[in-house]
């Protein structure tokens, strides 16, 4: 009996970490945004670059004189928002999964390296975090799309090269009170090598707090991309992304608020979503606040 | 080690740290495809031109040497000639960095006041009252400042009419100023010029909130959280015993001795704040570092971009320092340590 308890105590764990209500509304939010991303061509009722000039500012459906065929309005070009909002939700969701993947790669291995290291290992890559920590993290992403180029592959280049630090910092905290713990010590009396131990003892005790980092790292990164097409530097001006488009939004706000504003609740939700999901995995994978 | 060692470990630590940020700021700058002397030549500008306009701003050099000249002019202040603007790069951070502070100082006042009132709240009236806040600052901590900014501008347009706050702009340049320093607010403030205290004030309103509504749900949440912790003590029950009111001893025995945990954690924020401004200085077009310090990059103005980012990597220093000393100054274990 009490073996069968324990036998299904991980399966009603993942349940129950599923259903909690954070994990819920963050996994339906950007399992539509990534439904979109993947079917844009189909979703879209226009082509996201047909212009109308016959037919610009067209408000959204709620207001006055908004036409059915665009249900989102259309902007100071006459294309269509809906078209664009789901088309960039593509860039989005490329930039979110891939830069905060790699960032998390590059970011641990270093982390792993210092904490587990310590000496020399420990302090070079101590003081490069240091001096990394000490720009404004959004000027060096702007200076280095500058530097790298437009396009796609140059933020996520950037997201990357700004913000490894930040799972460098926490995973080498986290390996340095791992490492006294006794299991590695019982690790080492068993002959076990350096890298064994790190790559099969430690690593997986940090996966919980990697997802989660992970988790908030995509909401960052969201925001980051935004950020650059905001100022002009993600990917070319016609290709449509939420930050391009806010950027058009905000030069004709007085004449038509819902352009700034729709893509804006796009990033807003997205990054809510994104940092529910984190909280709610955080508590359900943190022994601590569990209990 | 004792807290004046510490600061001054501390302080030795940052010309070098500075000098790294240097070192890296101007490599990466160097290797930047976009050529800046192409930026500023028009299109018919003949090959001579263009070599002399580069021998003139010392971009015919190699990176060394060119590192050697700038470093070495740095101690006297020089910060060399922004190509974009033709002006002294000092000259331009200084007229621009008064705004940048005036703006992060305004900020942080925004959140001290709200997320402190916000804490009091909540340890006050637990039960709806708290978990209404606790479900506030989750949302509010969650979105960063660059999304705040364009929410504030949208809402200034929505409640045009009712409620005109300006959305760009640091003064009204209608208004008639003969102003001593670029510490616009300050100054006029103390000359007692209010229509022009005014109108700054509701020109730095909005971007100012927007830098300091994430950092407003930190200091609620984390002095809330020391708040209750303080209110389960014996000294508070002591407290209560002698008969005060439950708002006197939030006030006056739980808020001391909760505040250090908060004034570490703003510190650490306050950093980021500073440099939020680099957006939100551009969405609300207010004419500070970090306003100029979009326009140099994408103008490829090299000595400018070097300017900032080392002026901002001092700002990041100078603050962190302060969060020591407050921090030594308000513990008073580490003060008699």
């Amino acid at each position: 009996m009490a073996e069968l308890a324990a036998a299904s105590r991980p399966r009603r764990r993942t349940a129950a970490l599923l259903l909690a209500p954070r994990v819920m509304f963050g996994s339906v939010v950007l399992a539509a945004l990534a439904a979109c991303a993947v079917a844009a061509p189909w979703l879209a009722p226009h082509d996201p670059l047909a212009q109308d000039l016959l037919y610009y500012f067209l408000p959204p459906f709620w207001s006055e004189g908004a036409d059915p065929l665009h249900p989102l309005g259309t902007d100071s070009l006459g294309r269509d928002i809906l078209s664009r909002l789901i088309h960039g939700a593509r860039a989005a969701t490329i930039v979110a999964v891939v830069a905060a993947s790699l960032a998390c790669l590059l970011g641990t291995a270093l982390g792993l390296a210092a904490g587990f290291l310590g000496g020399r290992v420990d302090m070079a890559i101590s003081r490069l975090v240091d001096i990394w920590m000490a720009f404004p993290p959004v000027l060096l992403s702007v200076v280095l799309v500058a530097v790298i180029g437009t396009g796609l592959a140059a933020v996520v280049v950037a997201i990357v090269i700004v913000d490894w630090t930040r799972f460098c910092r926490v995973v080498r905290a986290e390996v340095m009170v791992q490492r006294a713990q006794d299991y590695v010590a019982a690790a080492r009396t068993l002959g076990l090598s350096r890298f064994r131990i790190l790559a099969g003892e430690i690593l997986p005790n940090l996966v919980p707090l990697l997802i989660v980092l992970l988790t908030l790292e995509m909401g960052i990164a969201v925001v980051v991309e935004a950020i650059l097409s905001f100022v002009g530097l993600s990917v070319s001006t016609d290709a449509p992304t939420w930050g391009g488009m806010i950027a058009e939004g905000r030069t004709n706000v007085n004449q038509a608020w819902w352009l700034m504003a729709l893509p804006t609740a796009c990033i807003v939700v997205t990054v809510i979503a994104l940092n529910m999901l984190g909280d709610g995995l955080r508590r359900a994978l943190d022994p601590v606040l569990r209990r | 080690m004792s807290p004046l060692r510490y600061l001054l470990t501390r302080l030795a630590l940052a010309p070098p740290t500075l000098l790294g940020v240097a070192i890296i700021a101007f490599v990466v700058l160097r290797v930047v495809p976009g050529d800046p002397i192409a930026m500023m030549t028009p299109p018919g500008a003949t090959e001579a031109d263009v070599a002399r306009l580069r021998a003139l701003y010392g971009l015919d050099r190699d990176i060394l040497t060119q590192f050697a000249i700038w470093i070495g002019a740095v101690p006297q202040g020089d910060f060399g000639t922004s190509i974009s603007l033709r002006a002294d790069v000092l000259g331009l951070v200084a007229h621009a960095l008064p705004a940048t502070i005036e703006l992060c100082l305004m900020a942080i006042l925004i959140a001290i006041l709200a997320g402190g009132s916000l804490a009091v709240l909540g340890a006050w009236r637990r039960g709806a009252v708290e978990a209404a806040i606790d479900a506030a600052i989750a949302v509010v901590q969650a979105i960063p400042d660059f999304l705040w900014a364009l929410i504030l501008v949208l809402a200034a347009v929505l409640l045009a009419g009712t409620v005109d706050l300006p959305i760009s702009m640091r003064v009204d340049p209608r208004l008639e100023l003969d102003n001593a320093t670029r510490f616009l607010l300050a100054e006029h403030l103390l000359r007692g010029r209010f229509d022009v205290v005014a109108d700054l004030l509701a020109h730095i309103v909005l971007p100012a909130a927007a830098l300091a509504l994430p950092l407003t749900a930190v200091i609620a949440r984390v002095l809330k959280a020391s708040l209750v912790e303080a209110m389960a003590q014996d000294y508070v029950l002591m407290a209560r015993v002698k008969g005060h009111s439950r708002a006197a001893i939030i006030l006056g025995h739980a808020l001391r001795n909760a505040l250090v945990p908060t004034v570490t954690l703003t510190g650490v924020q306050f950093t980021f704040l500073v440099g939020g401004t680099v957006l939100v200085e551009k969405i609300f077009s207010y004419p500070g570092i970090g306003w100029l310090a979009i326009d140099a990059v994408i103008n490829r103005d090299l000595p400018l971009i070097q300017g900032l980012v080392l002026t901002f990597a001092a700002l990041f220093i100078l603050v962190n320092l302060l969060v020591d000393l407050s921090y030594a100054l308000l513990n008073p274990r580490l003060r008699h340590g």
